[in-house]
């Protein structure tokens, strides 16, 4: 395969798909599959042919839009119709109404327009558009084309410095600056190199991985193979939790493709690079997804952090220099790469370059996956592209950065997200999670909940995490049953800091953060819990009946 | 061994030392003392108890002394205000995490724990106790292993593996759950990679592995370790 | 110096084996010096009924098992300007605390006493102190001071503490408390 190669094979599709007057595009991943989808699917298949007009419409089916709350949904194309809660009857409804009259069916329509106004969607250009199944379907979106330009026309070097212009920032949650982590990959001694895509989303509530795998597995295989270009490494593996079967078998499809047209393997695009890519999968442990953790079950050891230095650019996978990153750091290299590091510094902030995605969950009236450019406040968030708190309840704390977060109340969401910004205010950005509570919920019983799951994820290596974590549990029980005392809160401060500082690695030393934040904004929480025993959401002090 | 050398402070004391040495070496080939649990001499590092905490100027973090090369011109501080709060902290944890009780264990008065908290002047803990009823092993002919005393520092596990090379020790479960099994969490007599050479014993920091009948005195052999390292060395 | 000038000092023997005790009386000749400054006003050495008003320095050997000692402790502190808790019992609940393993250990407890391990009239006795669910160390249920751990604490240590105290110094434990 070659350049011209590649592209014949995108004009072919591209005229391939101009045939069609309209597509339908069936969101088929995890978040609809479970309601329907491929039910969904086939009627709109049976009801296209019913109708005659399969030769103007093509059913595709696709990744994920983002509004994962009313699935099965349904895009139409041209002018991007979402429909929502399709079910196989609705199916025959869209495409009589939609394809053959030509009146787009109103009532079924997704009703929030705020939803996608606001989002900015690069790494997700082609989710919900694309079928993630056929690697043409990406060429003709013009993929692979940046692996092109890269063999091609550029040295890793001058890779690397589009990287570095551009002002990426890891998007595991660490926000270290991806063109340097690059270079000292590129300079470490050691051969050969590798690199792990980081795809072990273990946080609850949080899929913006999982969908990105799912809906555009090409554009995380070719960010890998730009930064294997760059920094040298012939072997890459994807770490991926064995809990997501769908973007397994997507992912192990697109390697196969890719292969196939020699897009991986030996011998890239007739160039003597050679790099593949190898599926690993995580068996179910949050903190496998730090790091050293993942080194550690790559290798086919227990997921066990281990401290730094070294670090893994120098000494990673089995002693040699790695490069690790998120997958969806990865897949705004084809882009960088297309565009120019110049162009994609300028989205989000300067301090923050580009997008971010995010799993919008919690009481919000459109709840989904999103992404948006670094620096959108977090009430344009919650209230414009969310739809605002449920039920028209009273908006009480967003919980950002999954179950290490930190809950920020309504007087700080104004300020604009970015890594620093949100460290500010005793969050993180981590892998993107934002949960909003509402007046229902007791934050007392919400640092609760996330200690939990924390105690039980830690692995046990070090000592502030695995008992410190189980300590703060013991007190939290304590308060909520209603044997809690005053000197508990400072214990429960204490401890927190001395975990945040001694911990060995990223998951001791963000689990506090619930913790410290609810501490810091909800004080008055915690004291009525203590002092009156009572709880102003109802949550806690509940006996075995369920009393309160 | 490389000829280069590196030169830093530590607690304001200039040092020169090999380069690739750790913190913890650096600071106590010069004299100056930081506890430590998990580490043990001849063993690979850890880095799980965190006791050998120490700052580095500059640095936002702190940095596991046993684990962490030293750098030129690296300013370390070992015993600072929040480090000796901190390691108090880190000793409290692991005296209330599960059930240990100087008065009736195996190892009182050689317990390199109960000496520790003795040392950093823990006279309590402000975390309430944790009272376990894990498993004790004693199908063994003389080794018993009281999982109740157990502190994680893995040890027992790194030596088996590294130096006697059998690798029978290891961990079952995550986090406070965790317990050292053997093989695939057998009885210990049904161990059959086990050698019965007594290392796990010799270099168990608390009273969780013991040898019955044996006076704790003679079993504890902190060095045993880089003793057989240092011997197969000069063969 | 006259009994009014002197410290008013007060011991209590909660759930432990009185061997704090033993090592308080243990300070050999250094108790004398002690003596001229102190005086014990409470506890099982002495024989004063009521817990007094009034008192200096308590120190309490043992763990909290049952409510009698629990209202105790709590009358002790009210009473009380520097509470100790002396031994590894009242620092950290230690071998009396071994209950707390299981479940409903107070039940257990009494029926193993009383019930399995009794030869004649096996039968829980009802008109004692009911146990805790829970033994706890000192802290745990009120503000204590001081600890002076050890299983007992050694004699000077507890001497070293109360001269400290009696000389209105803050003790150090650093290198001296010694648990076990």
């Amino acid at each position: 395969m070659k350049l011209a190669d590649l592209q014949k094979i995108a004009e072919q599709e591209v005229d391939f798909q101009r045939a069609y007057k309209y597509r339908i595009n069936v969101c088929c991943s995890s978040g609809c599959m479970p309601l329907g989808a491929l039910k969904v699917l086939e009627a709109f298949e049976k009801a296209v042919k019913e109708f005659g007009v399969e030769k103007e419409c093509k059913v595709a089916r696709t990744g994920c839009p983002g509004t994962c709350s009313v699935g099965p949904v349904v895009v139409v194309e041209p002018g991007d119709y979402l429909y929502q809660n399709v079910t196989p009857e609705k199916a025959r409804e869209i495409v009589r109404d939609h394809i053959v009259l030509g009146l787009p069916a109103k009532d079924l329509l997704y009703s929030n327009e705020q939803f996608f106004k606001k989002q900015k969607r690069l790494v997700l250009r082609n989710a919900g558009k694309i079928d993630p199944y056929r690697i043409q379907d990406y060429i003709a979106m013009g993929g692979y084309s940046a692996l092109v330009k890269c063999l091609a026309t550029m040295t890793p070097q001058g890779v690397i410095y589009e990287v570095m212009t551009s002002g990426l920032r890891g998007r595991g949650g660490a926000g270290f600056p991806t063109g340097q982590k690059w270079s000292l990959v590129a300079r470490a001694h050691g051969s050969p190199k590798y690199i792990v895509a980081n795809l072990d989303e273990g946080d609850p509530g949080v899929f913006a991985n999982r969908t990105l795998a799912e809906a555009d597995p090409h554009a995380i295989l070719e960010g890998m193979a730009i930064a294997a270009f760059a920094v040298g490494a012939e072997k890459g593996y994807i770490y991926i939790r064995a809990e997501y079967p769908l973007a397994i078998q997507t992912l192990q499809r697109a390697i196969t493709q890719a292969r196939s047209m020699s897009l991986l393997g030996n011998n890239i695009l007739e160039t003597s690079f050679k790099f593949d890519v190898e599926l690993r999968l995580g068996a179910g442990a949050f903190v496998a997804g730090e790091e050293t953790a993942i080194l550690a079950s790559v290798e086919g050891r227990r997921a066990m952090p281990r401290p730094r230095p070294p670090y893994p650019a120098n000494s990673g996978l089995w002693g040699k220099p790695t490069l690790i990153q998120n997958v969806e750091t990865l897949a705004n290299i084809p882009l960088i790469i297309m565009n120019g590091g110049l162009w994609f510094s300028k989205i989000g902030t300067p301090k923050c370059t580009g997008t971010k995605c995010f799993s919008l969950t919690g009481k919000v009236n459109t709840p989904g996956l999103i992404e948006v450019p670094m620096g959108i406040t977090l009430r344009e968030v919650i209230f414009d592209i969310g739809g605002g708190v449920q039920k028209d309840r009273k908006f009480k704390a967003v919980l950002v950065g999954g179950p290490s977060g930190g809950c920020i109340p309504e007087t700080h969401i104004d300020q604009p997200i970015d890594y620093e910004s949100l460290k500010n205010l005793g969050a993180i950005m981590g892998s993107g999670g934002i949960v909003v509570l509402d007046d229902q919920s007791c934050m007392v019983d919400t640092a609760k909940f996330f200690t939990e799951f924390c105690v039980d994820e830690s692995c046990g290596k070090c000592t502030p995490c695995r008992v410190g974590l189980t300590k703060i549990k013991g007190i939290y029980d304590a308060i909520t049953q209603g044997n809690g005392r005053m000197e508990d809160i400072t214990v429960l401060e204490k401890t927190s800091v001395y975990i945040r500082d001694a911990s060995l690695c990223g998951l001791g030393q963000t689990a506090p953060n619930p913790v410290l934040t609810t501490l810091r904004y909800f004080k008055d929480e915690y004291i009525q819990h203590i002092k009156d025993k009572k709880c102003p959401a109802g949550r806690c002090f509940k006996t075995k009946e369920g009393e309160q | 061994m490389s000829a280069l050398t590196v030169k830093l402070k530590i607690d304001n004391i200039e040092v020169e030392v090999p380069e690739g040495t750790t913190i913890l070496k650096a600071a106590r080939d010069n004299g100056i003392e930081i506890p430590t649990l998990c580490s043990l001499e001849g063993l690979t590092n850890y880095g799980g108890c965190r006791l050998c905490l120490v700052e580095v100027k500059g640095a936002p973090k702190l940095f596991p002394a046993c684990t962490t090369p030293v750098s030129a011109g690296m300013e370390v501080i070992t015993n600072s205000e929040q480090l000796r709060e901190y390691r108090k902290m880190t000793i409290q944890l692991l005296l209330s995490e599960r059930t240990h009780v100087c008065s009736v264990c195996v190892a009182n008065d050689h317990c390199e724990l109960q000496s520790l908290a003795n040392k950093l002047g823990v006279d309590h803990s402000i975390f309430e106790r944790n009272w376990t009823r894990k498993e004790i092993d004693s199908s063994h002919d003389f080794l018993v292993i009281d999982r109740n005393r157990c502190i994680l520092c893995t040890r027992c596990i790194r030596v088996c593996d590294e130096i006697e090379g059998v690798h029978t020790l290891d961990l079952k479960q995550r986090g406070r759950k965790a317990e050292v099994i053997m093989d695939l969490d057998e009885d210990w007599v049904n161990s059959c990679s086990c050698t019965s050479c007594r290392k796990c014993a010799k270099v168990c920091p608390v009273g969780a592995i013991y040898i019955e009948g044996e006076p704790i005195t003679r079993t504890k052999n902190k060095d045993v370790a880089e003793f057989i390292l240092t011997r197969r060395q000069r063969k | 110096m006259s009994a009014q000038e002197k410290t008013r000092v007060a011991t209590i023997w909660l759930s432990g084996c009185s061997g704090c005790h033993m090592s308080f009386l243990d300070q050999d000749e250094l108790i004398l010096d002690l003596a001229k400054k102190i005086q014990v006003v409470y506890g099982p050495l002495v024989d004063t009924k009521a817990f007094p008003e009034n008192v200096d320095v308590t120190l309490i050997e043992g763990a909290v098992a049952n409510e009698e000692q629990q209202s105790l402790l709590k009358e002790a502190r009210a009473k009380t300007k520097i509470l100790i808790s002396l031994g590894d019992c009242a620092v950290t609940g230690n071998v009396p605390a071994l209950r707390n393993a299981w479940e409903d250990s107070a039940k257990l407890v009494l029926e193993r006493g009383y019930i399995e391990n009794a030869d004649v009239n096996k039968q829980i006795p009802t008109e004692v102190p009911g146990l805790l669910e829970k033994v706890r160390p000192l802290h745990e249920v009120v503000k204590v001071d001081y600890f002076i751990p050890g299983c007992p604490p050694s004699a000077s240590v507890i001497n070293y503490v109360l001269t400290e105290l009696l000389a209105g110094r803050t003790p150090n434990m650093e290198g001296r408390s010694k648990y076990g």
